[in-house]
C-alpha cells in the first residue's frame, strides 16, 4: 500500500491543502445559502467581499494589515498542537502581550528608536510568555488541564488590561496605572511614544506598518524551529507520544512548559505588533478576539506553519473585504463571522467535508484529528 | 435466519459445514489480502488459522464477521449462502468475534459491556437483574467464573476475556471467532483458556482460533489451515504434523526454532541491582527488595507470570520509574534514579521496550526518524542547533540493511510497517549503538516466526560480543530458549535464581506460581 516515490512530497501538500480549501468553500457556499434565505443576493456579497480585499491598494493593505496577527495567534495555537496541547489562551496572552508593550512604549523618553521598539516588542512577548508558563507549569505540576486554565486566564488577562487603563471613577476611585491623564472618561493609555511605534511600510491612507515582515519571520521560524532542530523533534516526540518521549530520554515536563511559553509569546508578539503597529495605544475593545480566532486559523492551517500563513490570509481577507461588501450588497458584514466560524465546524469535522465531497478516507493526520487527540489524553 | 436448504457435505457424515468460505478473494487498492480462500468450520471443532503477521487471517476473519465485502466468493452459514453488511448480520446467523483488542468499555461493567447493543429491558429500564441472571447462568455452564457487577478495568486481561467471550455467548453465538487470542494472556491463563475452548467444543459450539504460536495450535486445534502471502498454503492435522513442518509452511522456508548458541563466558558484573523497592502507578509495592547481578558475556532471563514486578523491574533500571530504595550500579557507577538520558550515557544501555507502539516508537514518524529516536541530539544526527536530515536517512539506510527491516523507504511512516518489522526496527536502533548493557522486554512479542528466530540470534550474538543481556519475558520458552541463568519473579521479589542447566521447565513453573522449592532462598 506503500508508494513511497518522489512524489510523495508533493503529494502530501496537495492533500493537506485538499480539507481545508474544500471547508472553505463549504462555508462560502454555506454562507450563500444563509444569504439567499435572508433575501441578499450571495453574487453580489462575494464579488463585493473580493473587491473589498483585493480591488486596490487600499484593499490589499486592509487585508494585509488585518492578516498579521492572524498570523502570529495562528502560529500560537499551531506550536502548541505540534505537542499536543490546546492553547485556548492565545487571547489573554495577546492581551498581556499589548499591556506589557504599551507600559514600555508610554515610557522611556528619548530612547532612540532602535533600542526603544525592540524594548516594547520583547516586553510584549514576555507578557505572553509568561501567560503561556503558567497554563504549562499548572499542567506539569498540578495536571490542571491548559485548556481550562488558559481560558480562565483569558478572563483575568482582560480585566488586568482593563484594569491598567482604568479612568477612575465619579467617587474619586484610583484610576489604572497606564492610564491616559489626558483622555477623561475614556479608559485607554496615551500614545505610544514615536521611537517606540513600528514604522510604516505604506503610510496612510495605506497604514501597512513593517509588523507584516515580523509576522512572516515568525512563521518561518516556527517552520524551522518545529522541523528541523532537535528542540522541534522532542517537541513533535512529546506531542506524537509522550510515552516514548520519555522513553528516548526527553524532558517531557520541560518540554511542556518551554512549548507552552513559547504559544504564548507568540501571541503576546501578535499583540505588541498591534499596539506598536496600528492602534498606537491600548484600551479594553483592543481585547483578544483575534486570539481565538487564531484556533480557526491554526485548524484551518493543518496547523502546520506555511499552512498557517495561507489560513491567516484567507481570513485576513474575509475581515478586509467585509465593510465593502456590506457598502456595496448591502449584507451585513457580521455573515463573516458566520462564514468563519462555519470554517472552523468543516475544518474541524472533516467527515462532514469527506462525505460532501465524496472524498475516501485517507491515513494522514489531519487538523480534526489533531482536535480529538488532544482531548484524548493518550 | 436459518434455512434448511441442503448443501453439498463436504465431510461424508458429518452434514454440512458449520462455516465455510469458498473462493475468498478480497482486494484492497494494490494489495491482494485475501486469493481464492477455501476454509470449512465443522459443528463442534477448533480449527486454527494460522498465519504471519500480514497473512491475511484478520481480513478473512473480518469478511466472516461481516466487517467487509468480500471482492469475489462466498460464505454460507449451516449450507446457505448468506450476505452479511455488518457485524450485526454476523450476530444475527450466530457468530461471535473476541477481537485481539477487546472492545470493552473499561469503566462500566460486566453486566453493562455484556447487554451494550442487545439490551434487555423492562417497563422502559434496563434490567440489569435477568441479564445478570443469565451471564451466572452461563459462566457457570461453561466454567468461566466472572462477577457480573465488577469493572471492566479493575479485572485482570485474562478476564476481561471471558467477559468478551460471555459477551458472544450471551448473543447465542454458534461459531466463536478468536483473534489472537492467547498473545495477552500467562501460561497459566492460556491454559485457562484452552479449557474453556475445550468445553464448548464438547457441547457443539465451533471455534476458529487465530494464532501464530505453533505449540498451542498443536495442543488445541483439531485442524489446522496455513495462510501467506493471503493464500491457503496447506492444511495439517495435528496428530501428524510437527512445528517445524507448520513453521515451514507459514514462512515458506526452513526454521530454525532453536536457538544456538555456545555456552556463555560471563566476565564482571555489570549490572547490580541491591534491595530495590518501587511502586506501581497506583502506589501500591510493585518491587519489594529485588537484588541482582548481570554479569558482561551473559543473558539473565526474568520468567514470571505478567504483573508481579518485571515491567517495574525494568522501568527502574532505565530510569523511567522511581525505586524508593535500594540501588542500581551499573559498571560500578551508581544510577539509581538517574534520568533516562544519563541511565543510557553513562550506563551505555539500550533497552527495547515491553511494548514498542506505546513506549518504543511514535508510529506517525518515519522509519528514519524513528532510529534516531535515543540519539537524535548526538552528532552526526544533529549539529547544536539543526538536525542533519542526510546523516539521519543514511543511518537509517545502514540499519534498515543490517537488520533487514523491510520497509518500502526509510521515509516510510513506522506504523505502516508490519508488527515484526517495527519490532526489528526498535532492535536495529537499540543495538545499532555501542552499549554494555543490553535490557529486552518482551523482545519478541506479537511478532512472526520469522522475525522471532532473526531477533534471539541478535541478541545471542550481543552476548557474545560481552554485553550484559537482562531479558524479561511473559513466554517461558523464550527464556528456557535463552538465558543462561534464570531469575524468577514472584510478587515483587526475585525468588531464585537458578543456571540454565538446573533450571527444569517444572520447577520454574512452580517457582512463577510461588511455590517455594526445597532450599531456595524465600527472602
Amino acid at each position: 500500500m506503500a508508494t513511497a516515490t518522489s512524489t510523495a512530497g508533493l503529494t502530501r501538500t496537495l492533500r493537506a491543502l485538499l480539507i481545508p480549501s474544500l471547508a472553505l468553500l463549504a462555508a462560502l457556499l454555506a454562507g450563500a445559502v444563509v444569504m439567499i434565505l435572508s433575501g441578499d443576493d450571495p453574487m453580489a456579497a462575494y464579488s463585493g467581499l473580493f473587491k473589498g480585499a483585493f480591488g486596490d491598494g487600499k484593499g490589499w493593505a486592509r487585508t494585509i494589515r488585518k492578516t498579521i496577527p492572524f498570523v502570529l495567534t495562528g502560529l500560537s495555537v499551531a506550536l502548541a498542537f505540534k505537542v499536543s496541547l490546546f492553547n485556548i489562551g492565545a487571547s489573554g496572552q495577546f492581551v498581556m502581550g499589548s499591556v506589557f508593550a504599551v507600559a514600555v512604549g508610554i515610557n522611556f523618553e528619548g530612547l532612540p528608536f532602535y533600542i526603544h521598539l525592540p524594548l516594547a516588542l520583547l516586553a510584549g512577548i514576555a507578557g505572553g510568555l509568561l501567560w503561556g508558563a503558567i497554563p504549562g507549569i499548572l499542567k506539569v505540576y498540578t495536571g490542571a488541564h491548559e485548556v481550562i486554565v488558559t481560558i480562565m486566564l483569558n478572563y483575568v488577562a482582560s480585566l488586568f488590561g482593563g484594569w491598567t487603563v482604568y479612568a477612575g471613577g465619579t467617587q474619586g476611585q484610583t484610576p489604572g496605572p497606564l492610564w491616559d491623564r489626558t483622555a477623561g472618561a475614556i479608559s485607554e493609555t496615551p500614545d505610544v511614544l514615536h521611537s517606540a511605534q513600528i514604522p510604516w511600510l505604506f503610510g496612510p491612507p495605506y497604514r501597512v506598518h513593517y509588523g507584516v515582515f515580523l509576522a512572516l519571520a515568525a512563521a518561518i521560524l516556527v517552520w524551522w524551529l518545529i522541523f528541523k532542530t532537535p528542540l522541534g523533534f522532542e517537541m513533535r516526540t512529546v506531542g506524537h507520544n509522550m510515552r516514548a518521549a520519555r522513553y528516548a530520554g526527553i524532558r517531557v515536563n520541560f518540554t511542556i512548559i518551554l512549548t507552552m511559553a513559547l504559544a504564548g509569546g507568540l501571541a503576546g508578539l501578535a499583540g505588541a505588533i498591534e499596539t506598536l503597529g496600528l492602534n498606537h495605544k491600548f484600551a479594553p475593545e483592543f481585547g483578544g478576539a483575534v486570539g481565538f480566532d487564531g484556533i480557526t486559523v491554526a485548524l484551518l492551517g493543518q496547523t502546520h506553519p506555511i499552512g498557517v500563513l495561507l489560513a491567516a490570509f484567507m481570513f485576513g481577507a474575509l475581515d478586509g473585504g467585509a465593510a465593502t461588501m456590506q457598502f456595496e450588497s448591502g449584507v451585513p458584514a457580521d455573515i463573516i463571522q458566520i462564514i468563519q466560524a462555519l470554517v472552523l465546524a468543516f475544518v474541524a469535522a472533516p467527515l462532514i467535508i469527506r462525505m460532501i465531497f465524496r472524498l475516501r478516507q485517507q491515513e494522514d493526520q489531519d487538523a480534526g484529528s489533531a482536535v480529538s487527540t488532544s482531548w484524548g489524553g493518550t | 435466519m436459518t434455512t434448511t436448504q441442503p448443501a453439498q457435505p463436504r465431510q461424508p457424515d458429518a452434514g454440512p459445514p458449520k462455516l465455510e468460505a469458498l473462493g475468498i478473494t478480497k482486494l484492497f487498492p494494490g494489495v491482494v489480502a485475501n486469493k481464492e480462500i477455501d476454509l470449512a468450520l465443522h459443528e463442534g471443532e477448533i480449527l486454527a488459522l494460522l498465519g504471519e503477521n500480514g497473512a491475511g487471517k484478520s481480513t478473512l476473519m473480518n469478511i466472516i464477521y461481516g466487517l467487509y465485502q468480500p471482492t469475489e466468493g462466498q460464505i454460507r452459514v449451516d449450507g446457505s449462502p448468506v450476505e452479511m453488511h455488518s457485524p450485526r448480520d454476523a450476530i444475527d446467523l450466530g457468530i461471535g468475534m473476541v477481537h485481539q483488542h477487546f472492545q470493552l468499555v473499561p469503566v462500566m461493567s460486566v453486566v453493562d459491556n455484556i447487554m451494550l447493543g442487545s439490551e434487555s429491558v423492562d417497563r422502559g429500564l434496563l434490567d440489569r437483574q435477568s441479564v445478570s441472571a443469565q451471564i451466572q447462568e452461563l459462566s457457570e455452564r461453561y466454567n468461566m467464573a466472572v462477577d457480573p457487577n465488577s469493572i471492566i478495568e479493575d479485572l485482570p486481561v485474562g478476564i476481561q476475556q471471558r467477559v468478551e467471550i460471555l459477551k458472544a455467548l450471551y448473543r447465542n453465538a454458534e461459531i466463536l471467532i478468536l483473534d489472537e487470542p492467547t498473545s495477552v494472556l500467562t501460561p497459566q491463563e492460556i491454559e485457562g483458556l484452552f479449557e474453556v475452548m475445550e468445553l464448548l467444543r464438547s457441547q457443539g459450539k465451533s471455534i476458529i482460533f487465530i494464532t501464530h504460536k505453533l505449540k498451542e495450535v498443536l495442543r488445541i486445534a483439531d485442524r489446522i489451515t496455513v495462510l501467506r502471502r493471503g493464500e491457503m498454503v496447506g492444511e495439517a492435522d495435528p496428530a501428524t504434523t510437527s512445528q517445524e513442518n507448520l513453521a515451514a509452511l507459514m514462512v515458506g522456508r526452513k526454521v530454525t526454532l532453536e536457538v544456538e548458541k555456545e555456552p556463555a563466558s560471563a566476565g564482571d558484573v555489570l549490572l547490580q541491582l541491591r534491595d530495590i523497592e518501587a511502586h506501581t502507578d497506583l502506589g501500591e509495592p510493585a518491587l519489594r527488595g529485588v537484588s541482582l547481578d548481570v554479569r558482561a558475556g551473559e543473558i539473565v532471563g526474568i520468567a514470571g507470570v505478567q504483573g508481579n514486578g518485571q515491567t517495574e523491574l525494568v522501568e527502574v533500571v532505565t530510569g523511567l520509574r522511581p525505586a524508593t530504595s535500594g540501588s542500581v550500579l551499573i559498571s560500578g557507577v551508581d544510577l539509581t534514579n538517574a534520568s533516562p538520558r544519563r541511565i543510557t550515557e553513562e550506563g551505555a544501555i539500550c533497552h527495547v521496550p515491553e511494548d514498542r507502539h506505546m513506549y518504543g516508537m511514535v508510529d506517525a514518524y518515519s522509519v528514519a526518524d524513528n532510529l534516531v529516536l535515543s540519539s537524535y541530539y548526538k552528532r552526526p544526527f544533529s549539529s547544536g542547533l539543526t538536525m542533519n536530515e542526510q546523516a539521519i536517512a543514511q543511518h537509517a539506510e545502514e540499519l534498515v540493511a543490517q537488520f533487514d527491516v523491510r520497509t518500502p523507504s526509510v521515509r516510510t511512516s513506522g506504523a505502516s510497517l508490519s508488527g515484526g518489522n517495527q519490532q526489528k526496527m526498535v532492535v536495529a536502533r537499540e543495538f545499532g549503538r555501542p552499549i554494555r548493557l543490553l535490557v529486552a522486554a518482551q523482545p519478541t512479542r506479537g511478532i512472526d516466526v520469522g522475525s522471532i528466530e532473526f531477533i534471539h540470534s541478535q541478541i545471542v550474538a550481543k552476548r557474545d560480543e560481552g554485553i550484559a543481556v537482562l531479558l524479561v519475558s511473559y513466554e517461558l520458552d523464550e527464556i528456557m530458549a535463552l538465558s543462561d541463568r534464570i531469575a524468577v519473579m514472584f510478587h515483587g521479589r526475585i525468588s531464585a535464581v537458578l543456571p540454565r542447566s538446573q533450571a527444569t521447565r517444572e520447577r520454574i513453573g512452580l517457582l512463577m506460581a510461588g511455590v517455594s522449592v526445597d532450599d531456595e532462598p524465600q527472602n
